[in-house]
């Protein structure tokens, strides 16, 4: 597949984004005002572009507001939003790839208020002044956010960045710091704590759902398995997520989806699944519920991709998910696989840089970071074997790794109920 | 792209910290590099209900051990008890020797070196309890779109 140069601007909002980042990294309460009305600059003929302005001239005169920093934050993310357009629209071009509209539902989400000061205080901080104390203070509404099942994606969220933030204090003693990085998910989590965003539309489908396979995405405490199909010609994504520990990693996390026996075995298996009547979302997500499918034969992933994955019909992403992050598309490629750049090889599952060494052929996920296209595998062919992510899901390995979380559960048992 | 530093930092899904290793949880359940100690629970050997608190702190090394309702640990005379060193020796373990000693700001053999002192058991407890407790949080089948900038 040949990708040519990134579209006209691409690097231009990027380098936008990157002087916000700076800012944010040295804390408002210093000097931003540059860095701040060259983001609002490059917003001047959107709708944001008034508002941002406004905020880029009160935090420069040293007035922080929440508000000041929510319009700041949508005017990062409209510009990520821009280049996840144009990268995913180049992406489109070179596959061949339709991709349907948008149609967004009836539903507002909520809102997480609890964490917005903590947000503010970060950035007026900034990261360099981050120590143990501005860390913890994170803990009581995060905790809060947790047990608030409507609030999981932000509670998630801003878990994975505190325990980041926690494990790099104090930040101005790093060498370097994820600046893109964690302006993306301070961005991102003081944008869903607002609420009020569109949800999806949501249909019932039917069908035969044929596995492409599992991208696994985990941090210390959650783990989510996101598996790609493809149903009646359209491409869909199902995903489970489930809480964890930080020391149940690599092979453990499967039986953690004990709860889930047949999801489980359609990826370890291989298996196409009868789907019935699941709530297919907006943006391509198709709602698991283990009383509505039925698992079927073995389908290789391989037949699948060669068959189906070139006709079908790719989700609208949602809006405020534009983001590059979020690129995954599913991919087929065959032959030299030697001009691909691997990346994201996770850790529960068999494919290693080794078992990459003179694949023949990749079912995997095109992904964009830090400038450059990656692939990241989820099925490979290397001679008559065809390792896959989801491979060991229910090997005696994994059964043995899990033994971590019974000892876990049975502490719990124990201690919690006191 | 590790390498070259100002690419690291224009990245959305690097790794920040490492995945610690996996590693027998029955001994001692929790472990953590945290408050600026080494700290942790550790299982009684002889009562199934009952646990110790240990912990290392950084910088002066002092070490501390009791029961989880308080009670000193009676190993602890001087030098480290078993609690302290089975603490140790599953922490290098999980986060690596390296990990350690940095937190700790100390030689890699020396970790438990220091005298002992009081140290807060209840709050390191109350941790591990807030630990054990993601385990009990209801699984989603909701999307989580955020999951992407982590691996």
């Amino acid at each position: 597949m040949r990708m040519d140069a990134p579209s006209e601007g691409v690097e231009e909002a990027l380098e936008v984004v990157a002087g916000f980042d700076e800012a944010l990294t040295h804390g408002f309460a210093r000097l931003a005002g540059d860095q701040l009305r060259d983001l609002a600059g490059a917003l001047a003929s959107t709708p944001l572009g008034q508002r941002a302005a406004e905020a880029a001239e009160k935090i420069a005169a040293g007035s922080v507001a929440e508000e000041h920093l929510t319009v700041l934050a949508g005017g990062r993310a409209a510009l990520l939003g821009a280049v996840h357009d144009a990268l995913l629209s180049q992406l489109d071009t070179a596959m061949g790839r339709r991709r349907a509209e948008y149609v967004a539902g009836e539903g507002r989400s909520a809102a997480g208020a609890g964490c917005r000061s903590w947000l503010a205080e970060l950035a007026i901080t900034g990261w360099k002044g981050v120590d143990h104390d501005l860390v913890s203070a994170s803990a009581q509404p995060i905790e809060a956010l947790l047990a608030d099942p409507g609030m999981r994606r932000l509670a998630v969220l801003l878990d994975g960045l505190a325990a980041e933030l926690s494990a790099s204090c104090p930040v101005a003693t790093m060498e370097r710091l994820p600046r893109r990085r964690w302006a993306d998910l301070w961005t991102r989590a003081l944008l869903l704590s607002q609420g009020g965003w569109p949800e999806p539309a949501v249909e019932e489908v039917s069908g035969t759902l044929l596995i492409l396979g599992v991208d696994v995405q985990e941090h210390g405490t959650a783990v989510q398995v996101q598996v790609h199909g493809v149903l009646d010609e359209r491409l869909v994504r199902t995903s489970v997520t489930v809480a964890k520990v930080d020391t149940i990693v690599g092979l453990a996390v499967w039986p953690l989806l004990s709860g889930y026996p047949k999801l489980v075995r359609a990826l370890a298996e291989q298996r196409a699944v009868e789907v019935r009547d699941l709530p297919l979302l907006g943006g391509g997500d198709l709602v698991w519920h283990e009383d509505r499918v039925m698992l079927k034969d073995p389908v290789d992933p391989f037949v699948t991709a060669r068959v189906a994955l070139a006709g079908a019909v790719a989700p609208a992403v949602p809006p405020l998910e534009r983001h590059p992050v979020r690129i995954a598309e599913p991919v087929l490629v065959e032959g030299d696989l030697s001009g691909y750049a691997f990346d994201r090889l996770t850790p529960s599952g068999p494919i290693t840089e080794d078992v990459l060494k003179g694949a023949s052929a990749c079912v995997g996920l095109m992904r964009w970071d830090g400038g450059q296209w990656t692939l990241q595998p989820l099925a490979v062919q290397k001679g008559k074997k065809k390792p896959h992510n989801a491979e060991l899901a229910l090997s005696p390995k994994a059964a043995k790794a899990g033994e971590a979380v019974t000892v876990l559960k049975e502490r719990a048992g124990r201690l919690l109920r006191k | 792209m590790n390498a070259d530093r100002p690419a690291w930092e224009q990245a959305s899904a690097e790794r920040v910290v490492a995945p610690v290793q996996p590693r027998k949880l029955a001994k001692v359940p929790f472990v953590e590099l945290a408050d600026g100690r080494l700290q942790g629970v550790v299982s009684s050997g002889s009562d199934i209900e009952r646990v110790y608190v240990s912990s290392i702190t950084a910088g002066t090394l002092t070490i501390n051990c009791s029961t989880n309702n308080n009670r000193p640990c009676g190993g602890l005379r001087g030098s480290a008890c078993k609690h302290l060193h089975a603490l140790r020796d599953e922490a290098v373990l999980q986060y690596g020797v390296d990990r350690v000693a940095r937190y700790l700001r100390a030689e890699e053999g020396a970790l438990l070196s220091g005298q002992p002192e009081a140290a807060p058991a209840a709050m390191v407890f109350s941790r591990f309890l807030r630990h054990l407790a993601y385990l009990e949080l209801p699984e989603s089948t909701v999307p989580i779109p955020e999951m992407h900038w982590f691996r």
